[in-house]
This record gives C-alpha cells, structure tokens and sequence, in this order.
C-alpha cells in the first residue's frame, strides 16, 4: 500500500520513535482552574486506529489540540510522526488530518469552494486539488450536492464533508474528534467502516475520540479510557476486561436487621476489601481485590443476616463502561488497571 | 467502498516535493479568500454606494462656486481640487465626508474577522491546516486593507469623473498626485478603524457586539469629541464673557485643539486639508501659524504640503501599529476552543 510510506518519506526530519505516529510524554495541560489533562503517557503505533474513549470534559479534545500544536501543554511532550507541535507546527499540520468535535464550514460557500479553500491552504496545485476534491465528495456520497451552499447541509453532511476535508491533503494521521455525536446508527455505520477501510487501504494512523464506548469498540485496535484528564485503563477491549478481573466487585443485599450496620464493619475487615459502598438500606457495593465471596458469604451468615441479594459482577463492556464512565470519580487510586 | 482511495494514490504520486519549504505566505491564501468574501458581499456594495452618494452629493454642490468662479480666478491653482474642499450650503466637503464614513468602512470590513470564524466552528479547522496562528489574522487584515483601498478607489473615480463632467476640466498631474496623496491617508485612516474593529472582533465573542461597541466609539468621536474638547478647554482655560483678553482665547483655543488631536478624524482632516488645498499652509490654528508668510498669499508645493502634514500622517500609521499590534498579541494568546 503505497501513500502511507510515501508521504511520510517526503520529510528528511529526523523521526524519534519510527513505531509510533504519535505519542505523548507527561504529557499535562492546567488551566486556571483545573488540570485537563494530567500526565498523560501514551504511544500510538503506526497503522492503529486508537480510541480515546472517556466522559465529556476528560479533555480528549484538549490532548488533541496539544498533539496538533494548537495549545501550548503546560509541561511534557507530545510528538507527531517523530515531530514536536511546538517547533515543527507547520509539518505537524502537513500531515495530520483534522476532524474537529462539531465542525463548521463557511455557509456562505458551496462544498467545493470550502474544499478548495483547505486545498489551498495545504499548497495543493489547482487540477489535482480539483480531482481530489470531486474524488473525495464523491467517497463520502455528498457528489450531488458539490455546488450546492453548506448552509443548507444536515449535521450528517456536514460531518461527512468534514471527513471529506480532513483527507484532502492526503494525511498519514486521521485524528477525529467526537465524530459520531448527533449523527444516525447507519451514518454511524457507514463512517466507522469508512475509517476503517481507509487504514487498511492506504496504512492511515487513526486517533478517535469519542464518549460512546459502544459506537466506536468494534472498529478500535486499542482503546485508551481517559478520565478527568488521566488515562485510567489502556488497552484492547479484551485486555481492558482481563484487567478488570483483577478487581471483583459484589453486589451485596440483605434483608435489614438489628445486626445491619454491624455487617458492613465486619465486611469492611475482610482481606482484600478494598471499600464498601452502601448502595441502599442493607444494600452494599463491595471492590475487592481478590474473590472473596466465600469470606462474605461466612460473614453473613455469621451475624445472622439473610440475604436476599448476591451478585458478582462480571468483566464485560458493560462493566467496563459503568466501571470508567459513570461518574464514580471519588476513588480513582483504586481504579488504576495499569 | 475505498478500495479505489489506494489505486488513486498509486496513478497520482507526484514527483515528492520539498513540502516544508513550500509552506509560508500562508497569510497570502487567508486574505485571498477573505478579500474575495468581502468584495462579493452586499456589504460592500452598499457601503460603495452610500459612499459614493455622499461624494457625489459634496462634489455637485461644490462645483457649482467653482464654476461661477473659474471665469475670473485664472490666478488660483489645482481649481479641480476644490471640488474635494469646498463646502457651500452646508454639505460637508468630501473629505469631511469621508472623515465621518471612513469609520464606517473600515468597521464594516473589519468586526466579524475573529469572531465570525469563531461562531462558524470554522476556527479549529483552518488553524489546524499547515499555516502558522499569526496568518489568519495578518491575512484578514490585509485582506480588509484590500477590501477598504478598493472601495475608495472606487468612489474616487466616481467623485472624480462626475467633477471632471461639471467642470468641463480635468485634473493637472499635481493634482492627481495630492488627489494619490489624500487617498493614501484616507486608507491610512480607515484601516486605523479597520484595526480597532479586528481588536473587537478578538475581543468580543458575537459578532453583533463587536459592530455595536464598534459603532459605539464612532460616535464617540464624531459627536462628542468636539464637545468634550470644548468642554475641557472652556474648564481649564475659560474664556470671561466680558472683555476676554487674546491670550485668554488663544490659550483656550490652543487646548482644545491639542485635546481634539487625540481623535483619529481630525488629525486625518487636517492632513488631508493640508493635502488637498495648496493655499492652505498651516494645520493649526491660522492666527498663530502663519504669522511669517501671511504678507502674500501663495500656495504651497506638494512637498511642502507633506512636511506641514507629516506629523498628523506619523500619528494615524502610529495608531494603526499599535491597534493591530493589540489584536495580534490577544488573538496569539486565545485558546482555540475558546
């Protein structure tokens, strides 16, 4: 396949890591009233589309602009292809594609003169820009409406006209922010197979950010969970369920009794019980590091208390999803998988 | 469906091309865009119109004295340049006119450059497109330059041929060159607005306020200034109403034309009436200046005209650094996503 390697050899710039398309070092960004992003250590490899998965406001949109030299981190390192943002942004942006969260477009302008505008900008020259541009509307099924103003587009056409713009330099690097929001199953569909088949057509590295684990698995090599600006859990989804075995967590319910808050003390002073959680009135959600449903099984029945509830949850998506993304913001030295 | 993205690529390799050299002048393709925009717009065409309405309007009323007189004043030269001066029933003269218009213009061309990228989403896109983040803003504002240069060009021939028509004479070459003279330091004054409208466009996140506030300071100046100025002489130098002594007046004069110098239009009026009149050999206030040559009338050469108006034209160019070097500073330190 022959554009990857081509495009990424037009540049004699020295390359620190030739695996990794892009990687960050430290990589930390504080505002002035919070740190978006903390530390954040990652290496993205050549060829991998790498899902950036994590609640609205974990500042994947931010790690983004950091990677593309459009913010200044606050301290570590970032790099594009072996390129630092901050000394080589124009190279950077040379080969990055770019699909911002909730892109727009000049309304007043019709798809192509938009299209043209970016071709321009990238120094393309005018018939293959041309080419390139008619080529591309035309993958993303909006050939019919070339001419026609953005102003009268749906949000689905205009994202699939910001994919179409993204492409049109001919990046070795897709990032993709938020690409699915507000967009239908099929169009959802369509999209992710899109990205999917242009990584294994022409070898493209692929960074998508997305808060819908569900939407984006099936199409992600690697999955990186992002939470309050740090990376909680790294891995394929496969490997993100097996580090979740490592934990086990019990649903614990029984009927309430004289002997109830007794219970939860002595739970508590299991081995291995990390915290226990009280869910309702005799209902506890119990994180512990080893299986200890015997142990709490024998507590129990110890004080004489009758369950009616006793669940072990598994390590599925599910899981992994309420695990991360359900606002469970309050313990995350427990949850750091590794 | 993108099987065909890869042979594509395969039939259009171009020859590899030094990329990174090939990427400066950024800004060039940020103000052709730009200026196109401005230039299709019906802004534009209203502002020409209303503008060259207002010149006709002036140049008309002007042309009549000039007519009456031409017969007997063989000794009065550049008559065709009284057409821009003179200002009988109470129409103002054209580069009055354009001294209350200007503004206008140079607003009109300049509030929504910053914050209209920003309310069309279109902002992350072009910055993440190989130029550097100063470009934008250099580009629109060479772009709102070209937009301001062309429309008064465009007046002027207008203004000119329709004086031309009632006057039966053209211009001398000396009076086309104080006519080049006055053009430059009308666009010198424009682009001064220009630049405080970039400044709002930066500052301001709706591109409705950033007209208003800009419309706001217009006003200012055109209705207030020669009454604030009145007002602070009158406190710090008043003049008795019985019997006021010369030194009384003219220290009141003095200081309210130094307070009235802090307003762009007027040290742009009196360049331009400088300019645009040879008779005229004094700036400031005629009582005081023109003591030595006052004996015999003459007229001035366009160099001398120039050495009376240089400090004003110094102060306009001075103004315009220092308002666009603020848009520059604050615009490089916003966020992106801001």
């Amino acid at each position: 396949m022959p554009s990857a390697t081509t495009v990424a050899s037009v540049d004699k710039l020295p390359i620190a890591d030739d695996d990794a398309a892009l990687e960050t070092r430290q990589l930390t960004k504080h505002y002035a009233d919070r740190t978006a992003v903390d530390s954040l250590s990652l290496k993205i490899r050549r060829g991998e589309i790498f899902g950036l998965l994590g609640p609205n406001g974990a500042g994947k949109t931010t790690t983004i602009l950091m990677l593309l030299g459009l913010t200044e981190p606050s301290s570590g390192d970032a790099r594009v292809d072996g390129l630092d943002p901050r000394r080589d942004p124009l190279a950077v942006k040379r080969r990055v594609g770019y699909l911002p969260d909730d892109v727009g477009f000049y309304d007043e302008l019709t798809a192509r003169e938009n299209l043209e505008y970016t071709a321009r900008l990238n120094r393309m020259r005018e018939p293959a820009a041309t080419e390139r541009i008619e080529f591309l509307l035309e993958q993303v099924g909006l050939s019919s409406v070339i001419d026609r103003r953005v102003r009268t587009f749906s949000r689905g056409m205009r994202q699939r006209l910001g994919l179409a713009d993204a492409l049109i330099k001919r990046p070795t690097i897709l990032i993709l922010d938020e690409p699915t929001v507000n967009i239908d199953p099929e169009g959802v569909r369509e999209l992710l197979k899109f990205v999917s088949d242009l990584r294994n057509d022409e070898g493209l590295t692929v960074l998508l950010s997305s808060h819908l684990l569900h939407q984006v698995e099936q199409v992600c090599d690697r999955i990186g969970i992002f939470v309050s600006g740090q990376l909680v859990g790294l891995g394929t989804v496969a490997e993100l369920a097996s580090q979740l075995q490592d934990r086990w967590i019990f649903e614990l319910g029984v009927d309430p009794g004289p002997s109830t808050a007794n219970l939860a003390k002595l739970v508590g002073a299991i081995s291995g019980v990390h915290n226990v959680e009280v869910d309702g009135p005799g209902r506890w959600m119990i994180n512990a590091s080893r299986d200890v449903h015997t142990d709490l099984l024998a507590t129990v029945s110890s004080v004489g208390c009758t369950i009616d509830h006793f669940v072990r949850r598994g390590a599925d998506l599910d899981a992994i999803y309420h695990r991360y993304f359900t606002g469970r913001t309050d313990d995350s030295e427990h949850r750091r998988g590794g | 469906m993108t099987a065909s993205i890869a042979a594509e690529a395969d039939i259009r390799i171009e020859p590899e091309e030094p990329v990174v050299e090939r990427l400066h002048g950024g800004w060039r393709i940020v103000a052709r865009k730009e200026f196109a925009d401005h230039i299709h717009s019906i802004r534009f065409v209203i502002l020409v119109v209303l503008v060259a309405l207002a010149g006709l309007a002036s140049v008309h009323s002007a042309s009549g004295p000039i007519r009456n007189a031409a017969s007997q004043a063989t000794a009065v030269p550049s008559i065709f340049l009284y057409l821009f001066t003179l200002a009988p029933d109470r129409v103002p003269a054209f580069h009055e006119f354009l001294a209350i218009l200007g503004p206008l213009l140079g607003i009109a061309f300049g509030f929504d450059a910053v914050n209209g990228e920003r309310s069309q989403r279109t902002l992350p896109r072009l910055v993440a497109q190989p130029i550097h983040r100063d470009e934008v803003i250099n580009g629109k504002f060479v772009a709102g330059l070209g937009a301001i240069a062309l429309a008064l060009a465009a007046v002027m021939a207008v203004v000119v041929s329709y004086g031309m028509l009632r006057l039966g004479v053209g211009p001398t070459t000396n009076d086309v060159v104080r006519m080049l003279a006055f053009f430059v330091v009308a666009v010198v004054y424009i682009s001064l607005w220009l630049a405080l409208a970039v400044v709002l466009s930066v500052v301001t996140r709706r591109a409705a306020t950033a007209a208003l506030a800009g419309i706001a300071i217009w006003l200012v100046f055109t209705l207030f200034g020669g009454l604030i100025a009145g007002l602070v002489a009158d406190t710090v130098h008043p003049v008795p109403s019985t019997a006021p002594t010369t030194e009384q007046v003219l220290a009141n004069a003095r200081l309210e034309l130094t307070v009235r110098r802090f307003s762009p239009s007027e040290l742009y009026q009196e360049a331009t009436g400088v300019l645009l009149n040879p008779a005229r050999q004094s700036t400031g206030l005629l009582v005081e200046d023109s003591t030595t040559s006052q004996a015999l009338p003459s007229t001035l050469s366009l160099s001398e005209s120039l050495v009376l108006a240089w400090w004003q034209v110094a102060a306009l160019v001075g103004g315009v650094v220092v308002m666009f070097a603020g848009a520059y500073a604050t615009f490089m330190r916003q966020e992106v996503r801001a």
